[in-house]
């Protein structure tokens, strides 16, 4: 680990600004992923920012009828709250999916959106990896790869991304909010916050330097049956292989966010289009253009059984 | 003392304190955080400094060049160990690679160098700044690309031909021929390797985490040049081993060289990543079975060939040795073969041979069972033998192998289990159940230790046997307690420093038996001299409830000890028993899974094992290192495996994320039976080991369980669901 100053801010404003200020800061809350990173060597920042102490650690209603989740609600908070188990069950199960109980105590709601991959490679700072150390190559590519992405991944990455919580919240249409340095608010959809990797895969999201996280913004419930099935190696505490979180309709509509399988929270929504044909013909579409690796090729497979099985359970669940 | 003839009776008899369920004695102290592992022992020496390890990045090459200069610049740095300034190291006789890298690199994560700073975070900056130039050569890291290169490892595991395999498996009825495969698989025990080194002159104390140490002085001193006597090695307390601490490793190596160098004590231990590649694993196996039987299911021939792959100076994984014991069949061929690999170290891990051998054989017997129509516990009952089948006038000195099958079959309901795979559904699940066989071999290991009465009455035992969370310091008070006729609070032991008498250390389940084999030597001593001070020394004094007592006289024990401690040393040395009888552990091991008939997700729902392994000590610490192990063997058959990258030469998934261990909602209800026995051919303790017998079989009854569930045979561990999907119903 590199020396690093720290800071306070006392308010998401100064927060911002302070950012700004230093190069290569970072922001820090929980430190679940941040603070690991940092003792291997893999995250150096120069200047950390504490954002504890910002009173972003609200859930409130908002005035169109959703909830307004503060940045640092920390995970476990989140997942208890009765309001999300009653009208947003899919964000609490996706959440209780996660970690262990002791990780998601001190994990927030912003660091687990912006937390990295779980990719072996990306870990072992003596191997090459694009997102750890741009144009240095990725060592994962023709390596053990069976955790890895099969879409939206690119020559340059084949990572995935591993929050639970993220798939919820990209199947609820949640908004991501933010400060920036100059004061200004902007509100960015889930489906644009994570970014595809291409060329530039140590690029994840699509804020600009020193931009901090306030809150995340879900919408008026939406209602249906909510069903979150994480498939993985042991009962508990791994990361996905496949997971799918699903909203199902009475009239058969539904939405269907996927992990486990890409950079990002898979949402097709053409593929949800397709919920009355079936588990197949969605996941097909779903899935549509995809790149498995010998070693991954049975996600492909896993994704269309675990979405029937997800089907089957949320009718009888309805 | 000299064991050469079946134990008769003798004070270990009376039970009453040996073979009660009791607490560990050092609980307390663990519990408490009391009790310094040796990363710990911050009190032990003043002005700790800190050492932190550089692997090499490459897995075969060489170094062409270190560039320290950033490194000793950092803050807090006192010195850097390097193959340059460590002067000339040997090489101990338990390690197959050099625990410090230069010129040459020959696996990943090998020492290169140790940073020591005043901090342990400055050590590990610095360590992250060391530059090190390689030139890779080519290496080779599959072991299926090399099995052909194997050769017959003769001091090890020369080939067993008995009868003629080739004939009678061509003539037998019913035959089988399956190939299967396990992985590497890690130790990930929760206490990584770590040192604490300090020189007073030439003389070197070490505070380590070791299962054996006698054999560590040893290497030690080979390795730094030292003469034995000038190296003291200290390990009380050891945060699990399974094999990962048998041999000394660069921990150590490095905390002595660093201490030298720095000119103070050294700590050092290894991260996560690092025990992974830098220290050893249990090595992968290809295994080849094939039988041949009577149509009416009685072995007629069996082979079973194993491959598996080591650095040049290493060891063969015996996966294929159960396959000379467990089984009758006239006609016999059991063999392995060592191929060269370049990756880390491959070494014992928790019952090697027996581990991945049963894995194997178990699977292949509940095939041959199916094929032969007969339930696969019939079919092993009926194969059964009494008797060595290589050297058949060689009885076993105890075999209840068909007891433990019949005991777990009805205490299981294995009644309800239909031979039909796939035929029982609980809603989404899918459910099975399985059996297997374990043996694992009894081995006797000469075994001391001193004991003292000391003047306040109290008995006091050293030795340099380890625990290694397997509860040896309890089960040596109660061997202490029984002899000298005291209760549990009147003993105090100290265990694991080689400034004790040599013990059998704490290895292939032998430590439980030899080691309180060695202690009832030395106390058969002290009672000597207790007696001939008490002046009972004309007969058989009895030692009772703090008295010694002979006909009608009786005095306090410690009236022996008024004037002065008394002490009394000696070893147990095992005789030729082990040649005349086959000594074994038996058990058998029964798994119910529930498989997810869309994902494939396997859970186990109960396990039973039930375990024939003469007296046992303390039921209670017998009862937790067989649900442990059986913990382990689920780990081993669903999901254990060191993925290696056949191009780099390394095991990527070296951190608990990567490698998965079974976590509590893995493990469900795990029952364990010991058959009420004593072995009097074993020692004078009548006790065997359970420590390994506990996995043996395990992850083949768990596979059986998902084939019985499924109809997926998988033959390549760990069966993970991509291996099961093919297998599950069409999902509509």
């Amino acid at each position: 680990m590199k020396a690093f100053d720290y800071s306070r801010a006392d308010s998401p404003a100064a927060a911002a600004a302070l950012a700004a200020q230093f190069e290569g800061a970072r922001f820090i809350a929980g430190g679940t992923n941040l603070l690991d990173l940092m003792k291997l060597d893999i995250e150096t920042p120069q200047h950390l920012i504490d954002v504890n102490h910002l009173g972003l650690d609200q859930i409130d209603a908002t005035p169109d009828g959703g909830l307004r989740i503060g940045a640092l609600v920390r995970n476990t908070d989140l997942a208890a709250d009765a309001r999300v188990r009653k009208d947003y069950a899919l964000l609490s199960r996706a959440l209780l999916a996660g970690a262990s109980g002791q990780l998601r105590n001190m994990a927030t709601t912003a660091g687990n959106l912006l937390q990295r991959t779980r990719c072996p490679y990306f870990y072992d700072t003596a191997q090459a990896c694009n997102k750890r150390k741009p144009g240095s190559g990725c060592a994962a590519i023709g390596g053990v790869s069976r955790q890895l992405g099969i879409i939206g991944v690119s020559a340059a990455c084949i990572a995935t991304h591993p929050s639970d919580m993220a798939i919820a919240l990209r199947a609820l249409d949640a908004q991501v909010e933010t400060i920036s340095a100059d004061g200004s608010t902007r509100s960015i959809a889930m489906a644009d916050f994570h970014q595809l990797p291409g060329d530039t895969p140590h690029v994840e999201t699509s804020l600009a330097p020193g931009e901090l996280i306030t809150a995340v913004a879900l919408p008026p419930p939406v209602g249906g049956t909510h069903v979150y099935h994480k498939v993985r190696d042991r009962a508990s505490y791994a990361f996905a292989l496949v997971s799918v979180g699903l909203i199902l309709q009475k009239d058969g509509g539904g939405r269907i966010a996927v992990g486990g399988i890409a950079p990002k929270p898979w949402r097709v929504e053409a593929a949800e289009a397709l919920l009355p044909q079936g588990a197949k013909a969605v996941s097909t579409r779903l899935l549509d253009g995809a790149t498995p690796t010998q070693d991954n090729q049975f996600k492909v497979t896993l994704v269309e059984r675990t979405l029937a099985s997800v089907l089957a359970q949320a009718r009888d669940d309805a | 003392m000299k064991f050469d003839t079946p134990a008769t009776r003798n004070p270990i008899d009376q039970l009453k304190v040996v073979g009660k369920a009791t607490d560990r004695i050092e609980g307390p102290l663990k519990t408490s955080g009391q009790a310094p592992y040796a990363y710990e022992q911050h009190e032990a020496v003043k002005h700790q400094a800190y050492g932190v390890m550089v692997g090499s990045t490459i897995a075969k090459g060489r170094i062409a060049n270190i560039d320290l200069a950033e490194a000793k610049a950092a803050p807090g740095v006192l010195a850097i160990v390097t193959a340059a300034n460590a002067g000339k190291l040997g090489k101990g006789k338990y390690n197959a690679a050099h625990l410090l890298a230069g010129p040459q690199v020959q696996h990943y994560h090998q020492a290169v160098a140790l940073v020591v700073a005043e901090t342990f975070e400055q050590a590990r900056a610095a360590a992250q700044c060391v530059k090190v130039d390689y030139e890779a050569t080519k290496g080779e890291f599959d072991l299926a690309s090399v099995r052909d290169q194997g050769v017959e490892p003769k001091d090890e595991m020369p080939d067993v031909r008995h009868g003629d395999f080739a004939a009678a498996f061509a003539a037998a009825p019913v035959q089988f021929d399956q190939t299967y495969t396990t992985p590497d698989q890690s130790h990930a025990m929760m206490e990584p390797h770590s040192t604490l080194a300090a020189w007073q002159g030439d003389q070197l104390t070490l505070w380590t985490s070791n299962q054996m140490v006698a054999w560590s002085v040893g290497d030690i001193a080979a390795t730094l040049g030292l003469p034995k006597e000038k190296v003291r090695l200290i390990s009380p307390y050891i945060g699990g081993g399974f094999g990962g601490k048998l041999f000394i490793r660069a921990d150590a190596i490095l905390a002595a060289l660093g201490a030298r160098l720095a000119g103070r004590p050294v700590k050092v231990a290894l991260t996560r990543p690092q025990v992974a590649n830098n220290t050893t694993h249990r090595p992968a196996t290809i295994q080849r079975i094939r039988m041949g039987a009577t149509a009416d299911g009685k072995l007629t021939a069996i082979a079973h060939e194993g491959w598996s792959g080591n650095l040049a100076e290493g060891k063969v994984e015996l996966a294929a040795q159960p396959s000379q014991l467990l089984y009758a069949a006239e006609n016999r061929l059991v063999s392995m073969r060592l191929a060269p690999l370049d990756l880390p170290e491959g070494n014992a891990m928790r019952a090697p041979g027996e581990t991945p051998g049963l894995m194997v054989l178990e699977i292949a017997m509940d095939e041959m069972a199916e094929k032969l129509k007969l339930d696969p516990i019939q079919f092993r009952i009926l194969n059964d033998t009494q008797v060595d089948p290589v050297k058949t006038e060689r009885p076993f000195s105890q075999r209840h192998l068909i007891e433990c099958l019949q005991t777990g079959a009805e205490r299981f309901g294995w009644d309800k289990r239909n031979a039909q795979p796939g035929s029982r559904r609980e809603g989404r699940w899918l459910i099975g159940m399985g059996v297997a066989a374990a043996i694992r071999n009894n081995l006797l290991v000469k075994s001391g230790a001193r004991v003292r009465l000391e003047r306040n009455g109290k008995i006091t035992v050293e030795t340099d046997m380890t625990d290694i969370g397997t509860g040896s310091y309890t089960i040596i008070a109660q061997t202490a307690a029984e002899m000298m006729g005291v209760g549990l609070e009147e003993v105090v032991v100290h265990l694991g420093d080689s400034s004790f008498p040599v013990s059998s250390g704490s290895g292939g389940q032998f430590g439980g038996n030899c080691s309180t084999a060695g202690v009832y030597a030395a106390c058969v001593k002290l009672r000597e001299a207790v007696a001939a001070k008490l002046g009972m020394s004309q007969g058989e004094a009895e030692f009772i409830d703090g008295h010694v007592r002979l006909g009608s006289k009786s005095l306090p024990l410690r009236n022996a000890a008024q004037d002065a401690a008394l002490e009394a040393e000696d070893s147990i040395e095992f005789g030729d028993l082990a040649k005349q009888y086959q000594q074994s552990t038996f058990g058998a091991h029964f798994a119910e899974v529930a498989v997810d008939a869309a994902t494939g997700e396997v859970r186990v729902r109960r396990m039973l094992a039930v375990c024939s392994a003469g007296r046992i000590l303390n039921p209670k610490s017998a009862r937790s290192q067989v649900i442990g192990a059986m913990t382990m063997g689920v780990g081993a058959a669903l999901m254990e495996e060191l993925a290696v990258d056949k191009r780099l030469g390394f095991f990527v998934n070296h951190d608990l994320a990567g490698y998965e261990v079974p976590v509590h909602a893995d493990i469900p209800h795990q029952e364990v039976i010991f058959l009420d026995e004593t072995d009097p051919v074993s020692s004078p303790m009548k006790a065997k080991g359970v420590g390994e017998l506990g996995i043996c079989g395990v992850s083949a009854a768990v596979a059986n369980a998902i084939y019985n569930a499924t109809g997926a045979r998988v033959r390549e561990y760990p069966v993970t669901l991509d291996k099961i999907m093919g297998a599950l119903p069409e999902m509509v």
